[in-house]
């Protein structure tokens, strides 16, 4: 701001009052957002709603799924390992796909954040939604900016105990229905309530409510914006993705400045900006800072101060959008008199769609063709053959069978690469066959031991590849493991 | 020595009043919080003292108000795990073999008390996973030399083999060598056509008067084709598995003066219920009959 140098005397502080420096660290700044109605203002409210509903009232969905399964639309269900979304049921196998997701997740917020910075940041983030919340509740009951000020500055009064005792009850409520509506995630929602409030509730649950309880208040309700810009690592490197292209928003310093008043400073003779230095854009700032400054590690890119610049302007028939969302690169072009046009897709976030777009394409792929039957096979390790009467040779194994489906089924279990081999289910004496027919009941997982008998034409080095198929007999899906036929010289 | 405490001048802060060489020490007390955190601890550790067992009295101690034992918890545990055998047991030793089967639960519990009863009993000689050793059967073949289905494992190990108990399954091969019954010259050659029961012999060795003295003298009992015979406990020779090996030594050895193994009548020790696991484990080890 080198060039209005003149204007901006009264924020000059003679040197010799500077303290010396006895601290490390800087002292929190407590900021008291002001209240502010506008475009970004009504979509962050509109968002809020919508992420609170789906977060509170989710659990509550319910979803029809047939005997034995649970009726919860949502529920993740770590005791029984299945986690279950609507139709899909996940297996502790499937496990990938929610990494998956969440790594798809991540790619996504590099593609947002590439084109419209951290818009997460300032409108979807658990952290901002809820903080926002908090504030809410605060201006019901504490009143707005100056008031909370003024009050909090002030004596101890009744009027301010009620009001604080209120406010942090308050809070403390909707923490503890936050911890709440977490836990019926993981444990099936009416029995979470019904066990939470009848005192027979897991420890777990308990432990979980009252953790998340505390986590929601210090938060959102202490922490605030100091998560942002201390806690979270999303900040520290969402300058890899922001580039001179990026539109966020932005102060259109080339028509602000210089920013005064010129009634107001008694100076007639400059000619000012746009920007009447009221600081309203300040004060409505979630993490307190100022736009005017630049794009910095602080900005959540929420455009509350957008809201607020807007009706300063109107006030003072100004154009309006001196702060505004636009690219670095157009903010530099304006400067000199031209409007280039915006250039959003780029080599960068075309690279974070490419990205996208292929896991999008593996994770559905991997899902629709996931398996729903399972196969694994132990070779005995001892011994590792036995020799039968007649001179065959006879394998043990202990074949793992899963059926993920939600009907019972008859399974044949049957080996290829041995020509004329027998099975035998030892523990149910069962008769040697060339198949075995399993009967699995509805999401099952059984072990059997199985006995593999036969003459081998040819022994390879005392072993041979022998393959295990599982077959459901009514749909024909199947399930192959590769195992061993082991015989003398093996091993 | 502490000389003088002062205030440091950057920080506002009192050092210790220790100096070594000019350099002085800020006197950074512990956090209070920490302080507070370290007395609590203290006081909830005499809590535990006066609570729990603590302080030794010669041959006794402190019990504790609490009455706590550590040990009194685990036995209480272990009674509690042997009630619940204990239902389960009862149920296998009053189902037939058949109907526990069918039933998955109590199949797999009785699976597991034959495997630890088998891993305390017969794994000595039988071996770990039940494949035998010389003189000892394998269990996990399908030869079985007195019946492998279920009702015969399970009188064979209530009763024992040669054991002495008067259900005893038993058997005794006569010593045709020591008691002269065959001369020396006749017991190698009957050997050498034992061996052509099951594909050992060696090629160009004539067996025909070997095989004259097997149908006079062994086939009785052995079968005229050495297909063995349960009824009189005698041991299929055309076999690939045999008790004391195939080699042409332990068969005139046999013949000569057989050995005869013994297996204990295990009702002396195991409960019926306990005898039936181990049959259905054993079953399980090969597939039985
Ligand atoms: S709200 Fe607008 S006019 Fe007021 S100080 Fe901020 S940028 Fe300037
Ligand atoms: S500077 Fe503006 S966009 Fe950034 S956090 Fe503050 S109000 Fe939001």
């Amino acid at each position: 701001m080198g060039d209005h140098g003149a204007v901006n005397v009264m924020h000059h502080v003679p040197e010799a009052e500077v303290e010396p420096p006895n601290k490390l660290y800087a002292d929190r700044v407590r900021v008291y957002p002001k209240a502010v109605d506008g475009l970004a203002r009504r979509i962050k409210w509109g968002i809020l709603v919508f992420c609170l509903a789906v977060y509170y009232l989710l659990p509550w969905l319910r979803w029809s799924r047939g005997p034995g399964a649970p009726s919860q639309a949502v529920l993740l269900d770590l005791w029984n390992e299945r986690f279950f979304f609507f139709n899909l049921e996940l297996w502790p196998q499937d496990i990938w796909f929610l990494t998956g997701l969440l790594a798809l997740g991540a790619v996504a917020l590099f593609l947002v954040t590439s084109l419209f910075g951290r818009l997460w940041c300032g409108y979807a983030c658990p952290q901002t939604v809820w903080t926002d919340l908090f504030m809410l509740v605060e201006r019901k009951i504490e009143g707005d900016r100056n008031e909370r000020i003024k009050r909090d500055r002030g004596p101890t009064t009744f009027d301010k105990v009620w009001r604080k005792i209120a406010k942090h009850a308050l809070w403390l409520g909707i923490a503890f229905w936050t911890g709440g509506a977490w836990v019926m995630y993981f444990v099936d929602a009416p029995t979470a309530v019904r066990e939470f409030w009848t005192g027979t509730a897991s420890v777990e649950v308990y432990v979980f409510i009252a953790m998340l309880t505390a986590t929601t208040y210090l938060l959102a309700g202490w922490a605030r914006e100091q998560v942002c810009t201390y806690m979270c690592p999303w900040p520290r490197f969402q300058s890899a993705m922001l580039d001179e292209q990026t539109f966020i928003v932005t102060y259109e310093g080339w028509r602000g400045e210089p920013r005064g008043h010129g009634r107001r400073l008694g100076v007639t003779e400059t000619k000012f900006g746009d920007c009447v230095d009221c600081n309203a854009c300040v004060h409505v700032c979630p993490t307190g800072i100022d736009i005017r400054d630049g794009a910095q590690l602080e900005c959540i890119n929420c455009g509350l101060c957008i809201d607020a610049c807007n009706h300063v302007m109107a006030k003072t028939g100004s154009k309006p959008w001196l702060i505004t969302w636009d690219t670095l690169a157009r903010q530099a072009a304006k400067k000199e008199g031209t409007t280039p046009p915006l250039r959003l897709l780029r080599a960068r976030s075309l690279i974070y769609l490419g990205v996208m777009l292929a896991g999008m394409v593996v994770l559905g792929a991997g899902l629709a063709l996931r398996s729903h039957i399972g196969l694994s096979v132990a070779h005995d390790r001892a011994p590792l053959f036995v020799r039968l009467e007649n001179g065959d040779l006879r394998n043990g194994y202990s074949v793992l069978l899963i059926n993920k489906s939600r009907q019972g089924a008859e399974f044949h279990l049957g080996v290829e690469g041995f020509a004329g081999a027998q099975m035998v289910l030892p523990e149910a004496s069962g008769k040697p066959a060339e198949t075995l027919s399993v009967i699995l009941g509805p999401d099952t997982v059984q072990t059997v031991r199985v006995l593999v008998q036969g003459r081998p034409e040819h022994l390879e080095e005392g072993r041979q590849s022998l393959d295990f198929v599982l077959r459901n007999a009514a749909t024909g899906e199947k399930a192959v493991y590769h195992s061993l036929f082991m015989g003398p010289g093996g091993g | 020595m502490p000389t003088k405490i002062e205030k440091d001048v950057i920080t506002g802060t009192d050092t210790t009043g220790h100096e070594w060489d000019g350099i002085r020490e800020l006197n950074t007390p512990l956090p209070k919080w920490w302080v507070y955190v370290y007395l609590a601890t203290v006081v909830w550790g005499l809590g535990m003292f006066v609570l729990y067992p603590s302080i030794p009295l010669g041959t006794t101690y402190f019990h504790g108000l609490l009455g706590y034992s550590s040990r009194a918890d685990a036995m209480a545990g272990v009674q509690e795990m042997r009630a619940m055998h204990g239902k389960q047991m009862q149920q296998i030793g009053a189902l037939s073999f058949a109907e526990i089967q069918k039933n998955h639960d109590l199949m797999e519990v009785a699976l597991t008390a034959g495997r630890i009863t088998f891993a305390e009993n017969c794994q000595p000689c039988h071996g770990p996973n039940g494949e035998g050793r010389i003189g000892y059967p394998a269990l996990d073949t399908d030869v079985w030399r007195w019946g492998g289905t279920l009702d015969a494992i399970q009188q064979t190990v209530t009763h024992g083999i040669r054991s002495g108990d008067p259900e005893t399954r038993t058997s005794q091969m006569p010593s045709f060598g020591a008691d002269g019954v065959l001369k020396p010259d006749h017991i190698q050659q009957v050997a050498d056509y034992v061996m052509t029961l099951y594909g050992k012999a060696k090629p160009g060795v004539d067996t025909a008067a070997g095989q004259k003295i097997f149908a006079e003298n062994c086939a009785a009992c052995h079968g005229d084709k050495g297909q063995g015979n349960r009824d009189v406990g005698a041991p299929p020779l055309a076999s690939r598995v045999h008790l004391y090996g195939d080699a042409r030594e332990t068969v005139v050895a046999q013949v000569t003066k057989p050995r005869h193994g013994v297996m204990p009548n295990w009702n002396q020790r195991l409960t019926p219920a306990t005898i039936k696991a181990v049959a259905l484990y054993v079953h399980s080890l090969g597939g039985g009959e």
